[in-house]
């Protein structure tokens, strides 16, 4: 960091984000009790501050939701596509609107960085809900027979990294085909969910058509295994995905699920280095590296490993880390305590293998959950760092000699979610990217998302795909 | 034999051998993804710089400006009056630093030297024909001496475009040679690549290497006198230029943007690049530079309004 020209700290106004002490749970266009009465509290991860408290869902909440739900379905999926548009432009409408306040709620409630929230997660989820009211009349022509039905119910469970974006993935397309939804948010991030029940109010949804309970895992459990849900989304961790799929195997549930990933990076010497460097800055520190699909392998070709190194710590250099609302911050907090701990166990594992840790000289903040962006060189493949997803700001970099060297080690993992090549040789680009196995694979890019465009893992990254028109055939009838 | 700034000893002196030699190490050079670049460009653009920052900031872009006019028309009133505004840029406030430099024509160099005589801003002088560089190279020397007999401190040249991108990098780069040796002990070299007509980065990036390698002072990317001037994305490619340079030779060479930068918001978006790329050593006017004349006086008025609190407006600041 410059010591010449320091920034002024820049911080956004958290008044905009109006934050009320408690929240009830959204079940049929109404904010609820629970059931049981119980309530956990949801902090700031950077400052570990109390936000709010909030009615936790249990199995008796997911039920009275999920009969909302159906209820509303007859209605809803009977509606012309055209009137479900109008309700879901009207919602993105609303979500760019309110999109300073929403940045700054989910910068709040999550502990990434305003400038994440501002200028990637919520144009996203308004272009999401955008993308989907364009197909909600038109879902003749989308390539599954002419009128295809909506499955019911949809049963949904989102992650704590990107709140209001996995919301919309799920969200858009559910209402789009027709389908009603039940959606339960991380119990670390529930605020934006909440607020974005309030959306649904203010955009006149039709009751029961979105609801939302918060809580932890089994409310999550439960409404995946209720017998009146017809389908089952799921986002997050691998081991919670195996969970679901024996939950569901055996039922006429239709399941997809969005899980873990060890996405590999693979610079070949012809890479445009300085985009190169950019682009496994964007890919591994992104959201802490917090991202199902980060690029946490790199694989750089031996005869630049060195260039590259020197290139890329240098840049890690100048990655500032701080106030998540501070405009100028790069790098934000960790989600939870769980999730530090996680990291920093990971990360040891990786020193007492023999990797060689490396993290720019960097100040942590004395109260939040903050981990370094960190480096590991020397790591080969028979590491743990190399094969767990580790979900933090931690990067292992691995080399290599040839184009197939680098498939095959990008292929030894037990995940395909994303994979990124990086090379001027546009020939290479389609050569490796079809040898692959993973959902995307990016060229000269890392990170980038589009409605437009599906996205979903191969192997243990889970199946079925989301975004983009095949999206629509996780919530249609075909 | 035009002097190299590269020592006989150094790994890349034979770099400039042959033509094709030259051609190899230029095309060897990592390429540019232009998707990549300026997207990093512009999240830089996205620092917020507030208070101190900005009063830090709008004070060194001051200071970094070199007060252009480069006008058929130009007479030596004008070129007296850009040199008192150099040196005293904001008449009502004593604090504000002098500019760089005044940037004329050769034939105004006496004149701009008296203008600013004894206050440490420097005269830069275009010579090399201006802005086409379309002459015989013994004219575009004539005019250098020219100018540095007059006194001039800088010399901004243009390089031959023609002959760039028709491939004959050794020609350009012999010409360069020749320039800084007519530039002799006493003048800085300037070299303009003229950016908007090169077309590819890939070109910038190489035109920035060649420039350097034949012992450019300063690559500058532009003239101002065509479209496409500087931009935030080939002023952060010409500073990984220079930053990749000194980690490769130990040699310093400054930048200089030039052209269509006329805001404060915007000169402060340039020093974030500098900062975050080539890093704090550039980050002062012996390094850096904006070629431009309409920005000063937008910077006068930002400075003024942190002052005071107030926006004066254009009549609060002197017209040239």
């Amino acid at each position: 960091m410059s010591s010449v020209f320091e920034y002024a700290p820049a911080p956004e106004s958290r008044a905009i984000a109006d934050i009320a002490p408690s929240y009830g749970l959204f079940i049929d266009g109404e904010f609820v009790e629970a059931a049981d009465g119980k309530v956990f509290k949801t902090v700031s991860p950077s400052t570990e501050e109390v936000l709010s408290e909030i009615a936790q869902a249990g199995s008796e909440d997911v039920d009275r939701a999920v009969k909302a739900a159906r209820r509303a379905f007859e209605k809803w999926s009977a509606l012309p596509g055209a009137e479900r548009a109008k309700y879901l432009f009207r919602i993105a409408r609303i979500i760019q609107e309110r999109s300073r306040e929403l940045a700054v709620l989910e910068t709040l409630d999550n502990g990434k960085p305003i400038k994440e929230t501002r200028d990637a997660d919520l144009p996203l989820v308004a272009a999401h809900f955008f993308y989907y009211a364009g197909w909600a009349d038109k879902l003749d022509h989308a390539g599954y027979g002419a009128n295809p039905r909506p499955l019911g119910v949809a049963g949904q469970v989102i992650p704590w990294n990107f709140p209001l974006l996995m919301l919309a993935w799920k969200i858009a397309p559910a209402l789009a085909t027709g389908n009603t939804v039940v959606l339960k948010p991380a119990e670390t991030t529930p605020l934006s969910a909440l607020f974005f029940a309030d959306i649904c109010r203010q955009a006149g949804l039709p009751k029961g058509v979105v609801n939302i309970l918060p809580g932890y895992g089994d409310a999550g459990a439960a409404l995946i295994a209720h017998p009146d849900v017809n389908k089952v989304a799921f986002t997050g961790s691998t081991a919670v995905g195996k969970e679901i799929a024996r939950t569901v195997a055996g039922t006429k549930k239709k399941v997809t699920l969005e899980l873990g990933g060890k996405g590999a990076n693979i610079v070949f010497d012809d890479a445009p280095i300085d985009q190169a460097v950019e682009g496994i800055v964007n890919g591994i520190f992104f959201n802490q590296g917090q991202v199902c699909c980060a690029g946490s392998r790199l694989l750089v070709q031996e005869s630049i490993q060195e260039e590259l190194l020197e290139s890329l710590k240098r840049r890690l250099s100048t990655l500032r880390l701080g106030d998540p609302l501070d405009k100028n911050t790069d790098i934000g907090a960790i989600n939870s305590e769980e999730q530090l701990t996680r990291i920093t166990s990971l990360v040891e594992q990786g020193e007492a293998e023999g990797a060689e840790r490396w993290s720019p000289a960097c100040e942590l903040p004395e109260s939040g959950y903050w981990f370094a962006p960190t480096l590991f060189t020397n790591v080969t493949q028979a590491h743990r760092i190399a094969r767990d997803e580790i979900f933090g700001p931690v990067l292992s970099v691995l080399t290599f000699r040839t184009p197939d060297e680098a498939v095959a080690k990008a292929n030894n993992t037990p995940y395909g979610l994303s994979a990124g090549i990086w090379t001027e040789k546009g020939s290479r680009i389609l050569a490796v990217a079809n040898k692959l196995r993973a959902g995307v694979v990016w060229s000269n890019t890392f990170n980038k998302f589009d409605p437009t465009s599906p996205f979903g893992g191969y192997k243990e990254s889970g199946f079925g795909r989301e975004g983009g028109r095949h999206g629509l055939e996780a919530y249609l009838d075909v | 034999m035009p002097s190299s700034a590269l020592t006989a000893a150094h790994p890349l002196k034979d770099v400039a051998s042959s033509d094709s030699a030259l051609r190899r190490f230029l095309h060897g050079l990592p390429g540019v993804d232009a998707v990549g670049l300026e997207g990093r460009a512009a999240s830089l653009g996205t620092r917020s710089i507030k208070t101190t920052a900005k009063a830090y900031a709008i004070d060194l872009a001051i200071s970094m400006v070199d007060l252009t006019t480069l006008e058929g028309a130009d007479t030596p009133g004008k070129v007296r009056a850009l040199g008192a505004k150099a040196v005293k840029p904001d008449p009502t406030d004593r604090t504000t630093p002098a500019t760089a430099a005044v940037c004329v024509y050769p034939d105004m160099v006496a004149v701009a030297k008296e203008a600013v005589a004894g206050s440490g801003v420097k005269v830069a002088s275009v010579a090399t024909a201006f802005p086409a560089g379309r002459a015989a190279l013994d004219v575009k020397l004539a005019d250098v001496r020219d100018a540095v007999a007059a006194g001039a401190d800088e010399i901004d040249m243009v390089i031959d475009r023609g002959a760039f991108l028709s491939g004959r990098y050794l020609k350009v780069y012999d010409e360069i040679t020749a320039v800084k040796e007519a530039c002799g002990t006493s003048a800085r070299l300037k070299v303009i690549f003229e950016t908007g007509e090169l077309s590819t980065y890939d070109n910038i990036r190489r035109a920035s290497w060649l420039g350097m390698l034949a012992g450019a002072d300063f690559i500058k990317t532009s003239t101002g006198k065509v479209a496409v001037n500087a931009t935030p994305a080939n002023t952060l490619l010409m500073l990984e230029a220079v930053r990749d340079f000194r980690a490769q030779t130990g040699i310093q060479v400054g930048v200089k943007p030039a052209g269509g930068i006329r805001t404060s918001k915007d000169a402060i978006k340039f020093l974030v690049l500098v900062n975050e790329t080539a890093g704090e050593d550039w980050l002062d006017n012996h390094w850096f530079r904006f070629g431009a004349s309409s920005l000063l006086n937008d910077l006068l008025m930002q400075r003024q309004k942190l002052a005071t609190g107030r926006y004066s407006g254009p009549d609060y600041v002197t017209v040239d």
